[in-house]
């Protein structure tokens, strides 16, 4: 199932030759969270994927409606980090858990693919990005705002510190105002460092300036901070120099963070931020190479959330999709992805190999994962139904595999069935329900699924197991179903003659004795009657032809007699020496019945009324 | 649509049921309770949508269901309703029936009474008897009645281990569902379009009359009864058909509705607004009929989501009826009634399988594996 396909690469690492980065560990003890997270995430984007789909169809802002798509899945992924993110605290490995690498890529991908930010907007978006997903300083956040004296508690410096390097000025300078309370002496330098703090310009946020006004302005404050570092106005305070150093960009200064950073690209926003504010899109690629190159310091190898991060930045789409798909194990991301991409019109579809596009290919993979899930197989059927290529072929195999264990079950599969037009599987499906239901004796259950599937051969096959158990038992069982077969009769002869065969057994129990006998000859005569049921059927007239009043006239009798010739002409010689002793008494018996009746009607109808 | 709140619990719904409220009480419902369907481990789970404004650790807003307590269930949940308010009977596909009780002062579920193989198939060439599914289950405190895919009604009573009642073979094809009629009288539907009504005053086992539609036998699904008139039923069909029978005549339905686009799951009559009807279907849909609208209310078209639509009426001739209260599903005059139809949720994807309602709440469970809450029906 899905959720094994998250968890199945930490418990067998190397399983299916792909290798298992540490990275993207998932605890397995968390298996059951993950999976009932895992199961909305499926389920709600789901829902996204149709409504994006549907949308499409009708033709209407489609490159916004992607965008808003792209914007709610982010949501939707938030909200299952949300449940995940209590967990990483507590468990035992640090690592970042699956759902957090691929919140991460996607939210990059955002950034960089959909919303196409321009230079200066970038970073800031780059920025929101890095505070958002490197969490673990909020803990060391709360401690130290929390002490009695935040600014003698040992991690004060490394909390102004983060601060900084997220760029988030405010809280540094609430910080500073602290420690320039408490510290008297340094008053002055927090002065200053707060003064150089809160002129420092940034773009954007309803500013109307141009980007070449920014610069300019940033460029000033850059020397102006790069005086006070010269004039060794920090000097005695190491931590605040180290800031000084921070804010014009300095890269070792910087890089002795990497504690407090944790991540290269952590690194690159803040290094830009400093260094380059109004970096462009273009540019972001040699920038992120040198700050991977420089954080791991040649001792680590990339790892493959590194990679992806890389292709990223490089605004390599393909090789975006193409590592994700190999790092991480589950189409789910991947298919999404592709998708919302596709719908922005960011994909060249470039054919691959075998004839379907990558997004085929990956919703094609993602929905048959969906489908070897005992329950959210249902999910599948909409994601075939947007392949257009081979998406029906899947479903149709597919869907004959899901095991139908209740009626209500294949009934939900046969409507699927239907609704697409898929007539064979609509058959075989009423013919193993039919099946099912004929051989725990349930007639009815059989004939309503023959109804469904317009199965003419199995309405016969239930009508002759009906006449069957009629002969053996003398009457018949399950009236409630033969009197009431209404127009359904009409679906096989054998049926018919059945629903016409109880009418007649019914209109003699009434006594109309001229009507039964009417059906009677008509089931023989219009060849409604299988051959095999006319010695039943003319044995049947029997009673008819002894009561006291004529009620076949002579017309009739010749008709039963001629049956009866029919009938006994057929076989051949030596089936009528092999015939017991019992057929010939009653072929006997039958044609003096028919003499006899003949006679009286001849006379009957020969006599005057009135007379 | 503010007042309707949407939950992902990450199960298939196959029902969900209000808890129901005690005769005095004005308030709200608070809890309802649901079972899923199609897992390997299914579940009998109580929510509740008490009003209450905390909000929850994980950011939650105020009026999403949570989760109180859940049970295991053995097989897929194919009905349930609640016997009292501590507790639920729920049919399984495994042919049990099972009595939960709700504990309120620990916030627990325990399984009280069990009735295996209520429903079972007798293979006619080995003999065995294998599991068949139980369909419907209806009570009435002490009773309950259930019928299944083996065509058997059963008639129990809580804390008697033994059936009271067992109709074998009551019909040759499944049974879907069962309400109650009068006090001893049930009516059931079958996979072959027909309504049977069974007294259980009579020792044959026969049904006392049968109704079908004429033309095509559509398999019937739900059915319901009008809370305060007992003639009137509602039935609900494969085909999407809403279809409205008076029993005390005529083996024909009064109207015939074209409702959704695939089958109808369940219907309900509101228990004390009975103009008000609601059907869910495989389709996606949730369907709100209003017959209290008056005609010269225009403004009403304007609803959202909304189509009005004429009671189409069968020829049958009504007697004349001389009561002041003439219910609006049966009146006669096509020229005065107008329905409001509204659809309950928006951008539908996957089946609804279940909806119930009680006072101005309604809550309805998805394939999707989402519960919808609806806390203002008549605003």
């Amino acid at each position: 199932g899905p959720g094994e396909m998250l968890v199945c690469e930490a418990a067998f690492p190397g399983a299916g030759g792909l290798t298992c980065p540490p990275v993207l560990f998932s605890n397995v003890r968390d298996q059951d969270i993950h999976l009932h997270t895992l199961r909305k995430l499926f389920n709600e984007s789901h829902g996204i994927f149709v409504g994006l789909q549907r949308s499409d169809e009708e033709l209407s802002g489609k490159s916004k409606k992607a965008q808003e798509d792209v914007i709610q899945m982010s949501l939707v992924l938030l909200g299952s980090m949300g449940v995940i993110n209590t967990l990483v605290t507590v468990s035992v490995f640090p690592q970042v858990s699956i759902l957090s690498a691929m919140e991460l890529i996607w939210n990059l991908c955002e950034i960089l693919f959909v919303e196409v930010a321009p230079a200066g907007h970038l970073l800031l978006h780059l920025l929101d990005w890095v505070r958002l997903h490197v969490c673990d300083v909020d803990n060391m956040v709360r401690e130290v705002l929390s002490s009695e004296n935040p600014s003698k508690h040992e991690l004060f410096w490394n909390v102004v510190d983060i601060f900084v390097l997220q760029g988030r000025m405010e809280d540094a300078r609430h910080l500073l105002s602290k420690e320039a309370t408490a510290n008297p002496t340094s008053k002055g330098m927090c002065k200053i460092l707060d003064d150089l703090m809160k002129k420092m310009p940034v773009l954007g946020l309803g500013n109307t300036q141009t980007l070449t006004e920014m610069e300019l302005k940033w460029q000033h404050w850059h020397e102006e901070c790069q005086r006070y570092l010269q004039d060794g106005t920090f000097a005695s305070n190491p931590h605040m120099e180290s800031i000084c150093k921070i804010l014009l960009g300095d890269e070792n200064a910087i890089l002795e963070k990497k504690e407090l950073m944790t991540t290269w690209y952590h690194f690159l926003v803040t290094h830009l931020l400093y260094s380059h504010p109004a970096v462009k899109p273009v540019e972001l690629r040699f920038y992120a190479q040198s700050s991977l190159d420089q954080f791991l310091g040649g001792e680590n190898s990339p790892e493959p959330l590194d990679t992806i991060l890389m292709a990223a930045f490089e605004f390599e789409i393909h090789q975006v999709i193409k590592e994700c798909s190999i790092a991480l194990s589950n189409w789910w991301f991947v298919a999404h992805l592709t998708d919302l991409l596709d719908h922005c019109k960011l994909l060249q579809s470039h054919n691959l190999y075998f004839g379907s596009n990558m997004r085929e290919f990956l919703l094609l993979e993602y929905a048959s994962g969906l489908f070897s899930h005992h329950s959210l197989w249902q999910l599948g059927v909409d994601y075939f139904d947007h392949c257009s290529e081979y998406g029906r072929v899947y479903l149709e195999l597919h869907i004959e595999r899901i095991p139908l264990t209740t009626e209500q079950k294949a009934l939900k599969v046969l409507r699927i069935c239907e609704q697409r037009q898929m007539h064979e599987q609509v058959r075989s499906i009423c013919k193993i329900m039919a099946m099912k239901a004929l051989r725990n004796n349930r007639l009815g259950s059989a004939l309503s699924w023959s109804i469904r599937a317009k199965d003419a051969a199995f309405a016969t096959l239930i009508s002759d197991r009906f006449l069957k158990d009629y002969c053996e038992r003398g009457s018949f069982s399950d009236l409630d179903l033969i009197d009431n077969l209404g127009p359904s009769m009409l679906l096989s002869d054998r049926l018919t003659f059945l629903g016409k065969y109880r009418e007649f057994h019914r209109l003699y129990g009434e006594k109309r004795f001229s009507e039964a006998a009417k059906l009677l000859l008509m089931l023989m005569t219009a060849h409604i009657a299988p051959c095999s049921f006319w010695m039943t059927l003319l044995t049947d007239a029997l009673p008819l032809l002894e009561q006291k009043e004529v009620i076949f006239s002579a017309e009739q009798t010749y008709e039963l007699m001629r049956c009866l010739e029919d009938l006994t002409a057929g076989k051949l010689d030596n089936q009528k020496l092999q015939d017991d002793d019992i057929e010939t008494t009653k072929v006997e018996m039958l044609r003096l019945a028919f003499a006899r009746n003949l006679a009286r009607a001849i006379v009957k109808e020969g006599t005057l009324e009135g007379s | 649509m503010e007042d309707l709140c949407a939950k992902f619990v990450s199960q298939k719904l196959s029902k969900v049921r209000w808890r129901p409220a005690p005769a005095t009480a004005l308030q709200p419902p608070e809890l309802f309770a649901t079972g899923s369907w199609d897992n390997e481990e299914n579940k009998i789970s109580i929510w509740s949508v008490g009003a209450v404004e905390s909000v929850c650790p994980n950011g939650e807003y105020q009026g999403e269901p949570q989760l109180l307590c859940d049970i295991r269930h053995y097989g897929d949940v194919m009905d349930m309703q609640f016997l009292d308010q501590e507790r639920i009977v729920a049919a399984s596909s495994t042919g049990s029936i099972t009595i939960f009780r709700h504990h309120q002062n620990n916030q627990t579920l325990s399984v009280s009474q069990k009735w295996e193989r209520a429903h079972c198939h007798v293979d006619s060439d080995t003999s065995a008897c294998g599991g068949a599914s139980c369909t419907g289950v209806i009570c009435k405190n002490p009773e309950i009645v259930t019928v299944g895919e083996d065509g058997r009604i059963n008639l129990f009573r809580a804390d008697h281990k033994q059936a009271v009642r067992t109709i074998d073979n009551a019909d040759s094809s499944t049974l879907h569902a069962v309400t109650l009629l009068r006090t001893t009288e049930i009516l059931t539907v079958n996979s072959i379009g027909q309504l049977k009504i069974w007294d259980f005053r009579q020792q044959r086992n026969e049904p006392s009359q049968i109704f079908s539609l004429t033309g095509d036998r559509v398999p019937l699904h739900c059915v319901d009864r009008h809370p305060n008139q007992q003639h009137i039923v509602a039935t609900g069909g494969q085909d999407g058909m809403l279809s409205i029978w008076d029993v005390r005549q005529g083996s024909m339905p009064v109207s015939l509705l074209n409702a959704h686009d695939a089958e109808m799951w369940e219907v309900h009559f509101h228990p004390s607004n009975p103009d008000h009807l609601f059907t869910c279907s495989e389709d996606g849909s949730l369907w709100h009929w209003d017959t209290s609208v008056e005609v010269s209310e225009k403004t009403s078209f304007l609803h959202q989501g909304g189509r009005s639509t004429f009671l189409s009426h069968s020829a049958v001739n009504q007697p004349n009826v001389n009561q002041s209260v003439v219910s609006a599903w049966l009146s006669n005059d096509p020229t005065k009634d107008r329905m409001e139809i509204t659809n309950v949720i928006p951008n539908p994807t996957l089946s609804v399988n279940s909806v119930d309602v009680l006072g101005p709440c309604l809550v309805c469970g998805t394939d999707a594996e989402a519960i919808y809450v609806k806390r203002q029906l008549f605003a």
